[in-house]
């Protein structure tokens, strides 16, 4: 057996904070073969990015590592910073999780890319600029002869991951590291980005390491698995031997992680709580002071029927208008058409005739991390509502009420004396829907309530609102741009694109047998469509 | 663009409006008129010069003979100094102003902005301690107090420097003055280049910029000093809207003959016109430059333009 190209021998790294010593990776080995792909699998915290930005050795200073990382039988961690600059970008590359601000704002991407031709290469002018157009070209930008004078605002978040891959790949390097390079976009982008980097891998023979928290992308893309939970390597091994024989439980639980299950359908003549005919949104683009005003319409005329019990999905990618549409149903934007909640017309309801209504119709939305406010206790936060819904109640009832709802998200009431930022985004997605629920609602928005989360941890809030669902006969209207998990939610299925309803219907007849493209491409991107 | 610039002086009319107005009543509150002075003036005499000015009309009156006026670009004649218009006044005024404001803020940026960065790249050491503590001291010290310490020190003591006059801005003259009125805007720049450099060190585009392999020098200067001026840069309208406070303190410290000198002068005097006057001019500069930086800074950010 030949060498490996790079071989991480009992890699440990330690952060040295005022507060002490935190060990974020423990001692992990594996290795890469010349052109392999393996991906290194993890949910948040277990050390993988922190693995992978040790290899380029581009963590703070704080952070101590030990162990080897063998680039060809060349120790990394030995090597002097100067050779170090020479071989990153170079001989091994990376691109990261965040197309959108990994790209310097102030530079031309043309220029950006040609900053690594003439550093390593030493090449400039008219030579770099045929270099540049040729990469844009194989990473697939279209036009590149205007693009390469671009400013990256002016390319969507798929159009900067290319670019970024372009300056990852100028030098032809023979590792590239890929740290959830296909996170931040949507379904459809991931599978043309990850499709383009398998071609560019078979073009230049590079090896990839790919680092991501989806199993679903492992499978299609990698050869080996590596699996690390708490900065240790819990298991691996070959992806097919991985996922068809798992031998680490937490793998197991990975595995299972990805939602399962349908929703029990509700009776068809249950009545109609929410509905909404000929739905738009306009935002204003630009305000004249005289003449129309120009407006961009987010939502284009939509119908929907919610009945009480039901769960209706409504997916599509971003900029689909998705969530705006959420925000009207709930009057938390201003919308055209006629909206019902039961057999009351609230389309031209102002606030304060709204308000009654609040307490009925309660909204869950997908940033655990922004939608709690710091300065105020758990307690608090949940109790809020009751103040302004159920004045006759006094301060012993209200902490009572918090205390039950606490309890009914599987939270230890002990908690409501603390605040948000001592909580995990799971627990955080819990307190939001304790502070929902308190106000006993009919109807709940869940906004992406899961996006945000780990698949595991997903899971469980997943299961908690099948569960209130059942217990209280919840009405749900659950956006996301999941599509595992809108299946396993919902009774029918919205699928948006740019405002207008693509394609609705039941969840078994949307994911079953999809009859539109755009559902179709969509199912694919998410390798839906062979697992039914 | 062009539409973008017309809007944008459309906008500062009220601003003006507000400005003027305001400025007109305060002035006339204040207890007082232009023609008490130590020498008692013969009543018929006073009675003569309040019509000549139409100081004898109602306050409303006056106010629209002057909005009048001023609309049709005359400021008045200055009551103090008898035979200059304000327009004159400010003529003369302005050069010494503006010399001395433009040094002042030239040197703020050109001392500022390194100190942050090296602040900013020796993050809490010595360095950095040292640095932001003088600029904490700029900050904290008012420049009436530095500057007459300044004169007493350099000027009295040392003997280096005039510690006052204008010498037709000769450079020792201009050198306490242009320091005193520059060292709180060194002290506040420094403090932002400070912050706005290490949050543009922490962005992803710098950990890109390493990952391609340069060296930190080219990291540095090819990829986060013009990220990091941007706030530097939008924060010159108000630095000028200090500059030209401070110089209404400056100019009478060190006896300067710019047009801050006579905005005090004019107070104390109650000369109503050239008080009105520095005001109207003061408060379109301000406009002016405010309307510039903002066209500057889309010169330095390509994600900002003003085409509508």
């Amino acid at each position: 057996m030949s060498t490996p190209l790079l071989e991480i021998d009992n890699l440990k790294v330690d952060f040295e904070l005022p507060t002490g010593t935190v060990s974020a990776v423990k001692g992990v080995s594996f290795h890469i073969d010349q052109g392999e792909t393996v991906a290194l699998v993890g949910e948040s915290g277990s050390g993988k990015s922190v693995t992978s930005t040790a290899l380029m050795r581009l963590l703070p200073e704080m952070a101590k590592i030990s162990g080897a990382i063998r680039l060809d039988g060349e120790d990394l961690t030995q090597v002097s910073a100067s050779r170090m600059r020479r071989l990153r970008g170079n001989e091994f590359s990376m691109i990261f999780q965040e197309p959108m601000t990994s790209l310097n704002p102030l530079h031309r991407i043309g220029r950006q890319i040609a900053e690594v031709l003439h550093r390593h290469r030493g090449v400039s002018g008219s030579q770099a600029r045929t270099r540049v157009l040729e990469l844009l070209d194989q990473v697939g930008i279209p036009e590149p002869e205007r693009r390469i004078s671009s400013y990256p605002h002016e390319l969507s978040g798929g159009q900067r991951q290319r670019v970024m891959i372009a300056m990852a790949l100028a030098c032809e390097p023979r590792l590239l590291i890929a740290d959830e390079p296909t996170t931040a976009l949507d379904v459809t982008v991931q599978a043309q980005i990850l499709d383009l980097l398998r071609n560019l891998q078979k073009r230049y023979g590079m090896a990839i390491l790919f680092i991501t928290h989806d199993l679903s992308l492992v499978r299609r893309f990698a050869e080996r698995v590596c699996v690390m939970r708490y900065g240790e390597l819990v298991e691996s091994g070959e992806t097919a031997k991985v996922f068809n024989d798992p031998q680490h439980d937490y793998t197991r639980m990975l595995l299972d992680a990805e939602p399962r299950g349908s929703k029990a359908a509700v009776a068809e003549d249950a009545p109609v709580l929410l509905s909404g005919q000929d739905v738009r949104v306009r935002f204003t683009t630009k305000k004249r002071l005289f003449g129309k005003s120009d407006y961009f319409e987010a939502v284009r005329g939509i119908d929907l029927t919610v009945r009480r019990g039901q769960t209706v999905g409504i997916v599509g990618e971003s900029g689909s208008g998705k969530s705006t549409l959420g925000r009207a149903l709930l009057r938390l934007l201003k919308s055209q058409g006629q909206l019902r909640f039961e057999d009351t017309d609230i389309t031209d309801f102002d606030k304060s005739r709204m308000r009654p209504l609040r307490s009925r119709m309660q909204v869950v939305f997908q940033d655990p991390f922004g939608s709690l406010s710091p300065r105020l206790t758990v307690g608090e936060i949940i109790s809020e509502g009751l103040k302004v819904h159920f004045p006759e109640l006094d301060r012993r009832e209200r902490e009572a009420r918090v205390i039950e709802s606490l309890e009914e998200v599987a939270l230890d009431p002990a908690m409501r004396k603390r605040y948000p930022h001592e909580f995990s985004g799971g627990q955080r997605q819990r307190i939001a829907i304790a502070r929902a629920l308190v106000l006993k609602p009919d109807f709940l928005l869940l906004d992406e309530p899961t996006s945000a989360l780990d698949r595991s941890v997903q899971m469980t809030v997943i299961e908690l609102l099948r569960h209130l669902q059942q217990k209280y006969n919840l009405t749900y209207v659950f956006i996301s741009h999941d599509l595992a998990v809108v299946r396993a939610l919902s009774d029918t299925v919205l699928v948006m694109k740019e405002g207008q309803v693509v394609e609705q219907g039941s969840a078994e007849s949307i994911f079953r047998a999809p009859q539109e493209a755009y559902t179709k491409a969509l199912l694919k991107a998410a390798f839906l469509d062979t697992a039914a | 663009m062009l539409s973008y610039i017309a809007k944008r002086l459309a906008m500062a009319i009220p601003t003006l409006l507000i400005v003027i107005t305001a400025s007109f009543f305060l002035m006339r509150v204040a207890p007082g008129g232009p023609f008490d002075g130590e020498r008692q003036l013969p009543p018929e005499i006073e009675a003569n010069l309040m019509a000549a000015y139409h100081l004898d009309e109602p306050l409303p009156m006056q106010y629209l003979r002057y909005m009048g006026n001023l609309v049709q670009g005359d400021f008045g004649p200055s009551f103090k100094y008898k035979d200059f218009s304000v327009t004159d006044l400010i003529a003369q005024g302005f050069p010494v102003s503006l010399e001395l404001g433009g040094l002042a803020i030239v040197l703020a940026l050109l001392l500022g902005i390194p100190m942050g960065v090296m602040a900013a790249l020796r993050r809490n050491s010595t360095v950095d301690y040292l640095l932001m503590g003088t600029a904490l001291g700029g900050i904290a010290v008012p420049n009436f107090v530095i500057a007459p310490l300044m004169a007493l020190f350099f000027g009295v003591i040392l003997g280096w420097l005039p510690v006052g006059g204008w010498n037709g801005g000769a450079l020792p003259n201009l050198v306490l003055p242009v320091v005193a009125l520059a060292i709180q805007q060194i002290a506040y720049i420094a403090r932002m280049m400070r912050a706005s450099m290490i949050e543009v060190l922490g962005s992803h585009f710098i950990r890109t910029a390493r990952a391609k392999g340069l060296n930190e020098r080219q990291v540095i200067w090819r990829h986060a000093l013009r990220p990091a001026m941007l706030p530097v840069l939008s924060y010159l309208g108000p630095a000028i809207a200090g500059i030209i406070t401070g110089s209404v303190v400056i100019e009478q410290i060190f006896g300067l003959p710019g047009i801050g000198r006579y905005f005090v002068q004019g107070a104390l005097n109650r000369d109503y016109t050239l008080v009105m006057g520095t005001v109207v001019f003061y408060g379109i500069l301000i406009v002016l430059m405010n309307l510039i930086v903002d066209l500057l800074y889309s010169l330095f950010d390509p994600q900002i333009r003003y085409d509508d």
